[in-house]
């Protein structure tokens, strides 16, 4: 079933006005049943298994289990997401354990500057030049036809 | 149901999707607007942090064109796409490419460096990069352009509005919450509509609980293509989709396994087709000059394959990782420098799967699958509209001013670039048609250059536009008919309510109405079987896309009777109308070229060559009449605006 909600762990984000899950998922799966402060994937078959639900959950409460109709079961692939890293634990049905880690980015989240740093260039409206260049090209100007 | 109350929104520059080309227009429009005094809103119906193709992450930036010139990228799209591409779109972001590329990397995009600090290539456009957080950095620089209090998220826009004294220019868009009754009016001197392709338009491979799993992302509909459409757009190459062939089920990435460890596919008695095909007098020499030329075109890639799955019955094709990795451990001068090499590929490859397409690990570890034991299938999928991509369907829009000829200048230049042919409104990415190959990087410079000339639009043009209310009441209504229709009929049957649940799972079946479930299946078969899904492989012909435009008009007037229990099964029907306008105008215009350009992607079996004298120097255009339901067939056009004398390939 696509991502999937353990009961337990599902504190429905301590009834916030909106739930991590719900607010992240691209294709608006996640549902918070409010009788039971639980979410649930209300659509397991429109499911990227994109685990943007997963990597979100403050409490770990959501999971993936491979799409049924060609995944056998017993294999598990879990992150664990930081401010610069993420590290994926990947079960095999065979038991076997693989870990990896890879880094996410390499700047203070909330740090990106629009211009990237290149400052604002020399463009007017009615030329070619994009507001960072030709700074941003790293080259002294822009390409055209006959160049 | 509940009272939904009207949010009104008016502003100088809506942005429509916060994807890849959406991102890259806040960041450039919000420097021009403060300039020039114009207010940018951006509105997606998804959370901007994740949404779109990029929302799972990416392995790979796919067009940096380094220290290559912009007729070097041409050549190599130009090939790629059979000669369908226009040129003056592709060199424009070609030559813009490199500083949005850079300015990602400031953002905090990790591109991999080698030693001496160069980015590492994966193919010579390629760059590889740690991509888990690539959307969520991407979009924090467009948040900080724009200010969180001009991005609107969660709204639905279902269309366009038209000036009321001018059809041909746009004058605001309606749309709706999946949050709460609301329904929002935009109103606005210019709009960039940047809301990705459409995928389950055709029917996937797996249809039980891994129908999501197609390789396009389930949350892009074909609101690009049905936004520009109805607002009168001319729309070109419809019919060029894209196919990727990928590891089979998961779909997972085989362009490192490729590209960077140089693995070989064959067929499944392990026949080198590829080798046959390009020998003299092979496959690839029917289909000249493209088929001659390496890079060998993604389709007829493609085509390779199929011959050897479905004409020899030679399938699955095998790609041979096993044999990849023994090569590369070979060149190991011992047993410790082995050991480390394969434990960095092993990174490498189990990365490429986690950072874009977490499921192919889950497949890879729920079957035991361990690269360097064996080979796996590869498999080509349903097919996909993604023009950013190796597809080209698309509005027709302006190009620069500048990368022209004379005689281009009056085919491809009118004012403003990327403008569509309906004043104030723009396109970006998977919206715009022929200028295929632009990926993530060349997407977020296309939202650039676009906004950049929709501002210099506003400027010029500083008048607000009105649209006729009662045109927007209209849809007002229409909105929330599913939902009204479901109220009515619900209690027809003996299925009860969204909250209420049953001992066995049962699907709701009522005389009076289709559930956006049914439709988004009925709609699938049709296309599947008769517009050349993988279900009649790839196969079709005047005779079936003309039964499937007589299913269409029937499941157009089913529309009517969608049925919506919420607000997010309301999305679900307003996505399906989306989905079933291109599946309309792509029938057409497979059925309008009479020729098989693209084998792989699709066989006109009563047309089954190509045919350049009549078809390989134009495009295909469509202009659709949203009041008589009506579309017109024509053509524009394919100049070329410089030489190619040697394609530049990927190595
Ligand atoms: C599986 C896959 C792998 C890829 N791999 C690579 C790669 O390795 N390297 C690379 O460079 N490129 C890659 N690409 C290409 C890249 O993802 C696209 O080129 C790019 O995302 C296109 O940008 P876009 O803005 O057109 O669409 P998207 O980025 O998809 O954005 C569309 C936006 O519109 C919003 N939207 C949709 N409909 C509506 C509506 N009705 N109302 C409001 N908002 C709406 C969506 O929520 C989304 O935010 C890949 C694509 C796919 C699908
Ligand atoms: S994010 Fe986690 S804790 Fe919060 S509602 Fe979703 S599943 Fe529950
Ligand atoms: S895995 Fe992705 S698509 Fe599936 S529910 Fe979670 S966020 Fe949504």
């Amino acid at each position: 079933m696509p991502s999937f909600v353990i009961n337990e762990k599902c504190d429905g984000c301590k009834g916030g006005d909106k739930t991590a899950c719900m607010y992240i998922c691209p294709n608006d799966l996640m549902v918070l049943d409010e009788e039971r402060m639980k979410a649930y994937n209300c659509e397991p078959d429109m499911c990227w298994e994109c685990y943007n639900c997963v990597k979100i959950c403050p409490t770990q409460a959501v999971e993936v289990r491979g799409y049924a109709d060609f995944c056998p079961l017993g294999a598990s692939v879990v992150p664990m997401r930081g401010t610069e890293d993420i590290m994926w634990t990947v079960k095999f049905r065979g038991g076997l354990v693989k870990r990896f880690k890879f880094p996410i980015r390499t700047t203070a989240e909330g740090s990106a500057k629009p211009d990237g740093g290149f400052g604002v260039g020399p463009g007017t409206l009615d030329d070619q030049l994009l507001y960072t260049e030709p700074a941003s090209l790293k080259a002294d100007k822009l390409w055209t036809l006959g160049d | 149901m509940e009272e939904f109350k009207t949010v009104e929104v008016t502003t100088d520059f809506l942005i429509i999707g916060g994807g890849m080309g959406g991102t890259g227009a806040a960041v450039e429009a919000a420097h021009w607007g403060k300039e020039n005094n114009v207010k940018v809103t951006l509105v997606d119906k998804a959370a901007t942090e994740r949404s779109g193709a990029v929302g799972m992450g990416l392995s790979a930036i796919n067009q940096y064109q380094g220290e290559n010139s912009a007729p070097d990228y041409l050549s190599y799209v130009r090939q790629d796409l059979m000669g369908c591409c226009r040129d003056d779109l592709v060199m424009d972001i070609s030559r813009h490419v490199n500083g949005s590329v850079h300015m990602f990397e400031r953002y905090g995009l990790p591109i991999w460096l080698d030693a001496d600090g160069k980015y590492v290539h994966e193919g010579r456009w390629q760059l590889m990069i740690n991509g888990e957080s690539y959307k969520a950095i991407v979009a924090e620089a467009a948040k900080n352009a724009l200010g969180m209090d001009n991005m609107i998220e969660r709204v639905f826009v279902l269309r366009l509005l038209l000036d009321k004294n001018d059809k041909k220019k746009v004058a605001g868009a309606i749309g709706f919450s999946v949050r709460g009754p609301e329904i929002y009016v935009f109103k606005f001197k210019a709009c960039l509509v940047c809301a990705g392709g459409a995928v389950h338009v055709f029917k996937p491979r797996s249809t039980g609980e891994g129908l999501g799993r197609a390789w396009y992302p389930p949350w892009n509909a074909g609101s690009s293509s049905y936004l520009t459409t109805t607002a009168g757009a001319e729309m070109s190459s419809q019919e060029v989709v894209f196919i990727p062939a990928r590891y089979k089920d998961g779909y997972g990435p085989v362009g490192a396994w490729f590209l960077l460890f140089k693995a070989t596919a064959t067929s499944a008695t392990g026949f080198n087709y590829m080798g046959e095909a390009l020998a003299e007098g092979g496959e690839l020499h029917k289909w000249p000059p493209y088929g001659e030329v390496k890079p060998i075109p993604t389709c007829l890639r493609n085509h390779l394959m199929m011959i050897e799955m479905f004409q020899k019955g030679d399938g699955p094709i095998l790609i041979h990782t096993d044999k990849a990795i023994a090569k590369i451990a070979e060149k190991a001068p011992d047993k410790k420098a082995y050991a480390k090499e394969m434990k960095k590929l092993e990174a490498e490859a189990w990365e490429d799967f986690l950072d874009m397409t977490i499921s192919q690990a889950v497949l890879w570890a729920s079957k035991d699958v361990f690269p360097e034991d064996g080979p796996s299938e590869i498999m080509p999928s349903e097919p996909y509209f993604i023009s950013s991509h190796s597809g080209a369907s698309g509005a027709w829009t302006s190009g620069p001013e500048d990368i022209q000829t004379e005689e281009s200048k009056k085919e491809y230049f009118w004012g403003y670039n990327r403008m569509t042919t309906i004043k104030g409104l723009f396109g970006a990415g998977d919206a715009v048609g022929n200028s295929s190959h632009k990926f993530s990087s060349g997407t977020f410079t296309e939202g650039r250059i676009a906004a950049k000339a929709a501002i210099k639009y506003i400027v010029e043009n500083p008048e607000m536009p009105e649209f006729d209310s009662a045109e927007a009441d209209k849809f007002k209504e229409l909105i929330v008919r599913p939902l009204k229709h479901y109220e009515e009929h619900k209690d027809y049957t003996t299925l009860g309510t969204a909250t209420k649940k049953y001992a066995q799972p049962v699907e709701e079946v009522n005389p009076n109405y289709i559930t956006p479930k049914m439709a988004i299946f009925r709609l699938n078969k049709i296309m599947d079987e008769y517009v050349a899904g993988c279900g009649s492989q790839y196969n079709c012909s005047s005779i079936t896309l003309n039964i499937a435009l007589d299913l269409i008009k029937l499941l157009k007037e089913d529309v009517s009777k969608l049925a919506a229990r919420n607000l997010h099964e309301l999305m679900r029907c307003w996505e399906n109308v989306h989905r079933l306008q291109i599946a309309e105008a792509h029938t057409r215009h497979k059925l309008f070229r009479e020729e098989t350009r693209w084998p792989g992607y699709y066989y006109r079996t009563d047309f089954r060559e190509m045919d350049n004298e009549k078809w390989g120097k134009v495009f295909v255009n469509s202009v659709y009449d949203a009041e008589k339901d009506e579309f017109t067939m024509l053509t524009r056009p394919l100049l070329h605006l410089v030489d190619i004398k040697e394609v530049v390939g990927m190595a």
